[in-house]
């Protein structure tokens, strides 16, 4: 099993967010150009999972395109901090949101 | 046995219990239901109040700054501390500290001072390397890790699977066979500092479990220096089943402590919730789960008892520990199980406990040696090794 999301990402917009439904997992945003800007995850606190995560984040973008793709995961703590570390090791740091927002030592990862 | 609670057990075990119910529940209340954490400044205001309370660094022999508690003060503390959603895999949070890497309280001076004081101040992050993706039940045989000796160093090759803080680590044992014709005689323990040269974290092991994630390691031509042998060349099988050994009571513990929760809110639910115009506790059906739950968490806690009373005598206690771990594992499954049953769809959810408990504890029959391991381990000290 490939560690990396693969899947293509796609407009943050009311109409491809239809389609996201409420369960648990991670998620990427990125900027128009592909560059990640914040790895997520919608825990067992959100309400209606990558559904109101994601609706969320769109809202506080307030209209700035924005691309996104997400991975439904019941384990979605240790996804997210692998897909944390997979950014570590692929661009040499972490999007500047998730180093502010980490409060514990994350791990090294070096992915074959 | 005499399983009487002294009073010095008795004030310990209130203490802990009102500590519980007081600092950790209300914090926990507040996290994701799967975090294995509390916040950091939560947690080091905790462990400064553990500490005020003489109870810090659980497992850690007195005379190196650990309470100075019996085995079975610690059991009947364990059985306390895991009482809660993210208890079986980190009781209280970690708070009461631990022993970490036990085998170091063996190692040299320097050994010690470069690794056991730094790990035992919290100073440093440790993983224990013995699984490989050859097989985890037959350490002995399986562990495929070679090293080779060039010079004063060792060069170690090899892969390691379901190794948790490998990825965040300062150092950790790695256990590698260094003569292929010995056996459980050829195996040594290194201690490797990280990351180096040639020690890979190649992926997150997703399990059932959501507290401390496992890791996979490749270790590809890992130069460690022979002084950091722990213990003596080929003598390494000895230190890794001494930890296996010892690991059993608390780890069966906190299955009976998780088992003991699930019981005290299936009960007061049975009392509130009504069926068919009356409450739960009315229905045969629920009562027997309840009369069972009870034999398979007083058996366990017994088996408990049993074998850390016989370490605190001094006894060998290696069948009995195998037993606790086997039943306290089985058993704790078995209440969880029930519990669920009890509360019906609530059970399944995120809003309780229990669907955590339901995967972590399903792990417990395999970690720390499976039950059919601990079998033959009590079958090889009642029938004799010959007969294996």
């Amino acid at each position: 099993m490939g560690i990396r999301i693969t899947k293509p990402f796609q407009p943050l917009t009311p109409e491809n967010l239809k389609e996201v439904h409420a369960y648990l997992g991670v998620y990427h945003l990125a900027e128009p150009d592909g560059a990640i800007y914040y790895i997520g995850y919608a825990g067992g606190k959100a309400l209606f999972g990558l559904q109101s995560e994601l609706q969320r984040e769109m809202d506080a973008r307030a209209g700035k395109p924005t691309l996104f793709r997400y991975e439904v995961n019941m384990q979605y703590l240790s996804r997210h901090e692998e897909l944390m570390m997979l950014h570590v090791a692929d661009h040499g740091e972490l999007p500047e949101r998730n180093r502010r927002e980490l409060k514990h030592k994350l791990g090294r990862l070096s992915p074959a | 046995m005499d399983y009487q609670l002294t009073e010095e057990q008795r004030i310990i075990i209130d203490t802990v219990r009102k500590f519980m119910r007081e600092e950790i529940l209300p914090l926990e209340e507040k996290l994701d239901p799967d975090a294995g954490d509390l916040e950091p400044e939560d947690k080091a205001r905790l462990v400064a109040k553990v500490k005020d309370m003489g109870f810090y660094g659980l497992g850690i022999p007195p005379e190196f700054g650990g309470p100075d508690l019996d085995i079975t003060t610690q059991t009947l503390m364990a059985m306390e501390m895991t009482q809660h959603r993210a208890g079986l895999y980190n009781p209280a949070y970690g708070v009461f500290g631990g022993a970490g890497l036990a085998q170091l309280f063996e190692a040299n001076e320097e050994q010690k001072e470069k690794y056991l004081y730094p790990t035992l101040r919290g100073e440093k992050s440790t993983f224990f390397g013995l699984t490989e993706p050859s097989g985890g039940s037959d350490p002995a045989r399986a562990i495929q890790t070679r090293a080779v000796r060039d010079g004063d160093d060792w060069v170690l090759n090899g892969a390691k699977i379901f190794i948790s803080g490998a990825d965040r680590a300062d150092f950790g044992l790695l256990f590698a066979r260094t003569d292929s014709d010995k056996g459980r005689g050829g195996v040594t323990c290194f201690i490797v500092d990280v990351p180096s040269p040639g020690f890979y974290v190649r992926r997150v092991v997703h399990t059932l479990r959501s507290t401390r994630y496992a890791t996979e390691i490749q270790i590809e031509n890992l130069r460690v220096p022979h002084k950091n042998i722990l213990g003596e060349v080929n003598k390494g099988f000895a230190i890794a089943n001494d930890r296996l050994t010892r690991q059993r009571i608390p780890y069966a513990a906190g299955c009976v402590g998780v088992a003991i929760k699930a019981q005290e809110m299936a009960i007061e639910y049975c009392k509130i919730r009504s069926t068919f115009g009356g409450p739960l506790a009315t229905r045969q059906s629920i009562q027997w789960m309840i009369v069972d739950n009870e034999l398979d968490i007083r058996t366990a806690r017994y088996l408990c008892l049993d074998a850390a009373q016989k370490a605190d005598r001094g006894e060998e206690f290696r069948t009995e520990a195998a037993m606790a771990k086997l039943v306290g594992s089985e058993a704790g499954g078995r209440v969880v199980d029930r519990a669920m049953q009890i509360f019906g769809g609530y059970g399944m959810t995120k809003d309780f406990p229990f669907e955590r408990w339901y995967r972590e504890m399903r792990i417990r029959r395999i970690g720390e040696g499976p039950s059919e391991v601990q079998r033959l381990v009590i079958a090889r000290d009642l029938i004799g090794g010959a007969f294996h």
